[in-house]
């Protein structure tokens, strides 16, 4: 029974085999090229320093060596990259937490028929994922009203809030939350507190799941806050460093000529092989995560896509 | 519950946006926090937006901004659909689901992991494209000096960064496409391409309308990731990577100019959003269903 099933899916999606061949070549070529450069830093971190000045950049280098990750775990700037790594894994973990609280909150009020105000707060909400307040705006709000310049929550309110993790989990709620259930637990007395967090809950983990990995995700990569508000060295996350990095290198191959003064600014800077290390430990719980969260991450954007 | 909700919404939102009266102001900091700098600042009326049209800069970012994401916003079109029919029609769903994972990696690293990326192939002397040039005969080429290869670089990272996730929602919604469609097409004798033409595609027209809706808002919107630290915000690329919004940001950290920012800002976020009414408000004249609201 189940094979007669497989086969007729089979005839209805498919190419011919000619087609299919060529198609799979095309699509695997492109599937490819998306982890290569990757795998390319990951290379030239383990490259010597002495075939990266011969050669330069290479898949298959001359010599290998680990000196850059010694580099980073214990050389001079060490203490500011280990501090980076610090300061990105507290914004994660501080930002999703906060984020998937007030998401849940936000999102289980919207979603329950009986609660008066429902359409004026979706409203509310979605308006925000129409119109952009304007880099400006949101930079004088911060730094003037908000006084966060230079604050860990500088990096973390930003983004601690978004309407599209809303709209996700408001469907998670309907779909998985039946009103029977809370209708039960208020008839046996429950407070409509108990009722979120005994009942609600735990239904939703997965929908909780989905968004905190969007959350996630988006204070791992976030270096955009960190470049406006800023300028503590103690609090430069590890992407914004990256950047630092990269614009001090540019600033040093613009002027040339300047870099005999500039030499003990150069020598601060780590070298190629190192570099590209950092970049590796920045992005690698990225990469080695993401075959597994893939799934919920799918899974909450078709349900995030949805209209009603 | 809501509540938390709506201090963000407020504080992040609603306030910002009232906070863009000052593109219309000589903004000044008072000592009396802000509200009182917003009072205090004397009205100037459109003197801002004076400043930023008469600039040559206005035209250059403005056409940059438009033209960019109006290309990418084809591109990204044509291949996402492309991409999640083809992965429909292959045979071999085991390995789709690879592909797909592999495709996705792009999309979850931030740009300026891939400006490093870009960096050790472009970098002029050790980047292996020249590396690959020189040894083939050919010049080394100062990517970064260079502003001719920049629009191409940008179409190609663009679509390369995002294919996967933006062929993630069609995918989903052919895959759930009724396969009596099919069936009733392969009766009739349809070929594999009349099939797609005639079945496949009318289905997802309201998924794409939407989608379009929505990216047509952000038009006015550039990737500032991708303009500002994949060339580095070189100086001798500014003809090609100066957009908006890294016109923008300069204006506000560099020059300090609020208020000529602020006038930048607003344009930006007032033309996004009528445009983006307006295309929602002709979809619907079109086909109610596909409208966004």
């Amino acid at each position: 029974m189940s094979e007669k099933k497989k086969v007729k899916k089979v005839e209805i999606r498919a190419f011919s085999p000619g087609v299919d061949l060529f198609f799979s070549i095309v699509v695997a070529l492109f599937a490819i090229s998306c982890i290569i450069p990757f795998i390319f830093v990951i290379i030239i971190s383990l490259t010597s320093e002495g075939s990266l000045a011969n050669n330069g950049y290479s898949f298959w280098p001359e010599a290998w060596s680990f000196e850059a990750y010694r580099y980073i775990f214990s050389g001079q700037m060490s203490q500011k990259i280990i501090r980076a790594f610090g300061v990105t894994i507290l914004v994660t973990v501080l930002g999703t937490l906060l984020n998937s609280t007030i998401t849940s909150l936000y999102a289980y009020a919207i979603s329950r028929s009986n609660f008066p105000f429902r359409r004026f707060f979706t409203i509310f909400a979605l308006i925000t994922m129409l119109f952009v307040p304007g880099m400006v705006a949101n930079y004088l709000v911060m730094t003037n009203l908000l006084q966060l310049k230079d604050t860990i929550w500088a990096l973390i309110l930003p983004l601690a809030l978004g309407p599209f993790n809303i709209l996700v989990m408001r469907t998670f709620f309907r779909k998985n939350v039946p009103d029977s259930i809370i209708e039960s637990a208020r008839i046996d007395g429950a407070s409509e507190m108990k009722i979120f967090i005994r009942i609600v809950l735990p239904l939703a983990v997965p929908g909780i799941a989905t968004i905190s990995l969007f959350a996630a995700l988006g204070y791992w990569n976030d270096w955009f806050n960190a470049l406006l508000y800023i300028q503590n060295d103690n609090l430069v996350p590890l992407q914004y460093l990256l950047m630092k990095i990269q614009n001090n290198l540019d600033y040093l191959a613009q002027n040339a000529g300047m870099s005999a003064q500039m030499a003990g600014g150069l020598a601060a800077l780590p070298n190629e092989s190192a570099r590209m290390a950092i970049v590796v430990i920045s992005t690698l719980p990225i990469a080695i995560t993401y075959p597994f969260f893939q799934k919920y991450f799918v899974g909450g954007l078709t349900i995030g896509g949805v209209k009603e | 519950m809501a509540l938390p909700g709506m201090i963000w919404f407020i504080f992040f939102f609603y306030i910002p946006v009232l906070a863009n009266v000052v593109a219309f102001k000589d903004f000044r900091i008072s000592p009396d926090g802000f509200f009182a700098s917003l009072r205090q600042s004397e009205w100037v009326g459109f003197e801002n937006f004076k400043f930023l049209f008469a600039s040559n800069d206005a035209w250059l970012i403005t056409r940059n901004t438009l033209v960019y994401n109006i290309v990418f916003l084809a591109f990204n079109l044509f291949f996402a659909i492309a991409f999640a029919i083809i992965m429909s029609e292959l045979r071999n769903k085991k390995a789709v689901k690879v592909y797909h994972t592999m495709s996705l990696l792009p999309y979850f690293l931030s740009w300026v992991v891939i400006s490093y990326f870009v960096y050790a192939f472009l970098s002029p002397d050790k980047g292996i494209l020249n590396h690959l040039l020189v040894s083939n005969g050919g010049q080394s080429i100062n990517w970064y000096a260079d502003p001719k290869w920049w629009p191409l670089i940008f179409v190609i990272l663009n679509v390369w960064k995002s294919l996967g996730y933006n062929s993630i929602i069609y995918y989903a919604s052919v895959m759930g496409i009724d396969p009596t469609y099919y069936e009733a097409a392969m009766v009739d004798g349809a070929s594999k391409w009349q099939q797609i033409k005639n079945v496949t595609i009318p289905q997802i027209i309201p998924m794409m309308s939407v989608l379009l809706i929505l990216n047509i808002g952000g038009i006015f919107r550039a990737d500032f990731g991708m303009f500002y630290s994949v060339p580095m915000n070189s100086g001798a690329l500014y003809q090609v990577t100066s957009v908006l919004d890294t016109y923008i940001y300069n204006g506000m950290t560099a020059t300090g100019d609020i208020g000529m920012s602020a006038a930048a800002s607003l344009y930006q976020s007032a033309v996004g959003s009528i445009l983006l009414l307006g295309a929602n408000a002709i979809v619907r004249k079109l086909d109610p269903d596909s409208a966004l609201f």
